[in-house]
């Protein structure tokens, strides 16, 4: 086991360093500067602004001090766009208000779906099989950026009962929304994935064994059912979990809550060279680290995998 | 004419009224018996892009609303955009205004040590300092402060600026050439005052909360980017006294609708009506809902060099599609906000100028159009040789109807093809200043009041002449303007050639829309650069 997380490891780290070189790469190729604006600035001043941040050297030396600033002390650089911050203030403010509401739709989409899904499978054709699978194809045709206003109108709007926007330190009603926005369309995959994979268990050999052996209901799906029913589920939650802490860019955007989602999309937008790739080697960091979570969890559910 | 007298009449009572000026109170005016309401909070929202709240690297308007609460420099602007006194008492110039001496009030930084001359000569060097590298440097050499470019360009020291604390109540100002508007130029944040200790103990750190020392009306409290800003009263201003409201948050809300509806919700106090809304609001909402002049001009930018396409370089053609453009209609069924139909460049709010009688303006679009049919005929185009130009624009719903019906106009009445390409604005805004285009969207909005700040983009050697129009005649009326004691005649003319020569098509005249709860009083609906303090306002019940 130790060596299998040992392998993945090694893989993990250049597969870091191409993503840093190929951001790196496309950032510089894409048309535009950190300094296009309507006003243009004049050439003295724009080379003033490219010898304080370094683009005045060739691109090959930038990129290598850039890899070697992150490697050795772990600095990120300075933000082109927001000369008062480095890349490294803006993720230690942006990803925490991220994270947190990340895992909490985490939670939220695990628990309402698993628990919805077996519930359906059990009762299978009965009205909370029906309720289930009809709300969890609604729930999945509504895409956030439908949801996210629809939330307002409804708990900001018209019942006054929820802030449409902010973050105000993370108080829990200003995480609400956000929370309901972004798990809603997960935990409806979730609950249809974890129905049909109890749908399929539930009628494997080894389950009418159970059965056969007199052994109560509850215990028979809790002890024998539901590990195998969620290895579909687990390896579909590497990627949600991922997309819950980085594909947040509709939900920072429309809540307006500071978190690293809206950073990315706004530096990406005004080429903030080192903002875009801090966050781009952040975000593709726990991909990886989030896919090798995955494949350890699996490695120990299924012991085929290990070998 | 008495343009002459009347512009000397206002330039000599600008300089009397200086005096005048220092003993008026300029602080939120409120009547007597007003209501006020217990909890001063303003809450206004802006966009995702609050920079460093730091008045010499402050560049884009959000970040400016923020900086002007929380810095003052020597003048303010009041409600209809005149100068009056922040930071200085009063001013002199000398006879042919290229030297100014300000006489500073007695007052305090939030810390409570004493705003003196010296902390605006630093400001001010700071700002051209090459080692900072402000984007905004340039501002200096714009209003003429002598040795501001080449201190930029780094050939000068920063101490060869012209600007000198006589003593340090007493600051002297020379410019390198006459220059009556130049107080006008004071609002901006470029030229505040900065606090050397604090900038020097926590570097580019300074303007963090817990670090940040500023000498205007408010102090920073929370600055949490992508989300609030929040500013609380400084109890060191010095007419704190007079100050009503006690707190001001930035809301960032990136969607205009989004804003619209917690707006209604009572969430902020102040936002802009999404495009296209505003009729429904200012029915709905008569007294709620905002149209007011804005110092900006929409236009299209007519690549005048020699990559432009052949019919481009026809004078006939570029002029027949500038008249070709029915205003009224993009004005009154496109944006239908309170745009003004423009025919000239120059912003019709500029403080003292006159504006030119372009001869379309009078015209009937039937007219226009007639003459306009002529012309592409005259070029020698027409259904056998048609016209086939490509349009560039930064994506938005806005600028894609107005290019959409532009081009519909042109192919309707000229049989002109326009090819529509939509793009980021970072790669728009670089392809205009290296003219690789053809025809693309453009605007600028005024840096000062005074019509330079338009008309120098004419320029054939300004940074930001996108067309790349080179005009002799155009670049002498700009140097002679710049000394003469009524420039207006020079701005007329100026104006005069660029319709004949068309390396701009003006659209439309700005207006900025929004909806504001009618507790809030003090509102600079006047003030066409939209500059507004909070100390000037306050909140009825």
């Amino acid at each position: 086991m130790i060596v299998f997380i040992f392998k993945r490891l090694a893989i993990a780290i250049p597969t870091l360093l191409v993503l840093i070189a190929i951001s790196f790469v496309l950032m510089k190729i894409a048309p535009g500067t950190p300094f296009s604006g309507d006003k243009a600035i004049p050439k003295e001043v724009l080379a003033n602004i490219y010898a304080r941040y370094g683009l005045d050297k060739p691109e090959w030396q930038q990129l290598l001090e850039y890899i070697w600033n992150i490697v050795v002390n772990f600095d990120f650089g300075p933000s082109f766009k927001y000369r008062d911050r480095t890349v490294n203030e803006i993720i230690a403010q942006g990803f925490p208000i991220t994270l947190t509401y990340g895992i909490w739709s985490f939670v939220v989409a695990t628990t309402v779906g698993i628990t919805l899904g077996v519930l359906a499978a059990i009762r299978h054709n009965s009205w909370l099989d029906y309720l289930a699978v009809g709300f969890g194809i609604g729930a999945q045709v509504v895409p956030n950026f439908v949801l996210a206003p629809l939330l307002v109108l409804v708990f900001t709007l018209w019942l006054h009962w929820l802030p449409g926007g902010g973050w105000n330190d993370g108080h829990w009603s200003n995480v609400i929304l956000p929370v309901i926005a972004l798990s809603t369309t997960f935990f409806a995959n979730i609950a249809r994935i974890t129905r049909s994979s109890m749908l399929e268990v539930l009628h494997s050999n080894f389950i009418r064994t159970a059965r056969a052996k007199g052994m109560p209901g509850w215990q028979v799906i809790l002890k024998h059912a539901l590990k195998p029913a969620l290895l579909p589920v687990i390896s579909y939650l590497g990627p949600v979990l991922v997309g819950m802490i980085t594909g947040s860019v509709v939900v920072d955007l429309y809540f307006s809550t500071g978190g690293i989602g809206q950073w990315f999309v706004n530096s990406a937008l005004g080429r903030d060279y080192s903002t875009v790739l801090g966050i781009t080697i952040l975000l593709g960091a726990l991909t990886i680290a989030a896919n090798l979570v995955v494949d350890v969890l699996y490695a120990w559910i299924d012991p085929k995998i290990r070998y | 004419m008495k343009l002459n007298a009347i512009f000397r009449a206002t330039a000599v009572a600008a300089l009397l009224g200086a005096t005048a000026l220092s003993t008026a109170v300029y602080a939120a005016e409120v009547p007597a018996g007003t209501k006020l309401a217990a909890t001063q909070v303003f809450k206004y929202r802006v966009l995702d892009n609050i920079r460093a709240l730091d008045p010499q690297l402050a560049e884009d308007v959000d970040t400016a609303y923020v900086v002007n609460q929380l810095f003052e420099g020597l003048y303010n602007e009041d409600a209809q955009g005149n100068p009056v006194p922040g930071a200085a008492e009063s001013y002199t110039a000398n006879a042919d205004f290229t030297v100014y001496t300000f006489k500073l009030r007695d007052a305090k930084w939030s810390n409570g040590d004493p705003v003196t001359a010296g902390d605006f000569v630093y400001g001010w060097q700071r700002a051209v300092d090459p080692a900072l590298a402000s984007t905004y440097a340039y501002y200096l050499g714009l209003v003429n402060v002598v040795n501001a470019d080449d201190i930029v360009a780094g050939k000068l020291p920063l101490t060869d600026l012209g600007i000198k604390a006589i003593d340090d109540k007493t600051l002297e100002v020379s410019l390198k050439a006459p220059t009556p508007w130049f107080v006008k130029t004071l609002a901006h944040s470029t030229l505040f005052a900065a606090h050397k200790a604090t900038i020097d103990k926590f570097g580019a750190d300074w303007t963090k909360p817990e670090n940040i020392v500023s000498n205007g009306s408010y102090i920073l409290t929370e600055n949490s980017p992508g989300e609030r800003v929040v500013v609380k009263r400084n109890p060191n201003y010095w007419d704190n006294a007079k100050t009503v409201i006690d707190e001001v948050q930035f809301l960032t809300i990136n969607s205009e609708d989004q804003g619209l509806t917690r707006w209604r919700a009572g969430e902020v106090d102040q936002t802009d009506v999404p495009a296209g809304q505003y009729p429904a609001l200012k029915a709905e909402l008569p007294d709620q809902t905002f149209s007011v002049p804005q110092f900006c001009t929409y236009y299209f930018s007519v690549n005048m060099t020699d990559s432009a396409p052949d019919a481009l370089k026809k004078k006939e053609v570029r002029q027949a599609l500038n008249l070709a453009i029915d205003r009224d209609v993009i004005v009154n069924n496109v944006l239908q906000g309170g745009q003004v139909p423009a025919y000239s460049f120059t912003n019709p709010n500029t403080s003292g100028f006159q504006m030119p009688e372009i001869p379309a303006a009078s015209m009937t679009q039937a007219d226009r159009d007639a003459k306009a049919k002529e012309l592409v005929a005259a070029a020698g185009y027409g259904p056998d040789n048609p016209i086939t130009l490509d349009y560039i624009y930064n994506t938005s719903e806005a600028h894609k109807k107005i290019a959409t019906v532009v081009g519909q106009m042109w192919k309707e009445k000229l049989g002109v093809t326009l090819n529509l390409a939509d793009m980021e604005f970072a790669i728009l805004s670089d392809m205009r200043h290296e003219q690789n285009y053809q025809l693309a969207r453009n605007a600028w909005c005024g840096d000062y009041n005074e019509a330079s700040t338009f008309l120098s983009l004419h320029d054939s050697k300004s940074e930001q002449n996108d067309s790349g129009w080179a005009n002799a005649d155009v670049d002498k009326l700009l140097a002679d303007a710049k000394v003469a004691a009524d420039p207006n005649p020079m701005y007329k003319q100026i104006e005069a050639i660029a319709a004949e020569e068309v390396p701009i098509m003006p659209v439309y005249f700005y207006s900025k829309v929004f909806m504001q709860k009618p507790t809030i009083k003090g509102w600079p609906y006047n003030n066409v650069e939209q500059i507004w303090y909070a100390k000037d306002m306050y909140i009825t019940e």
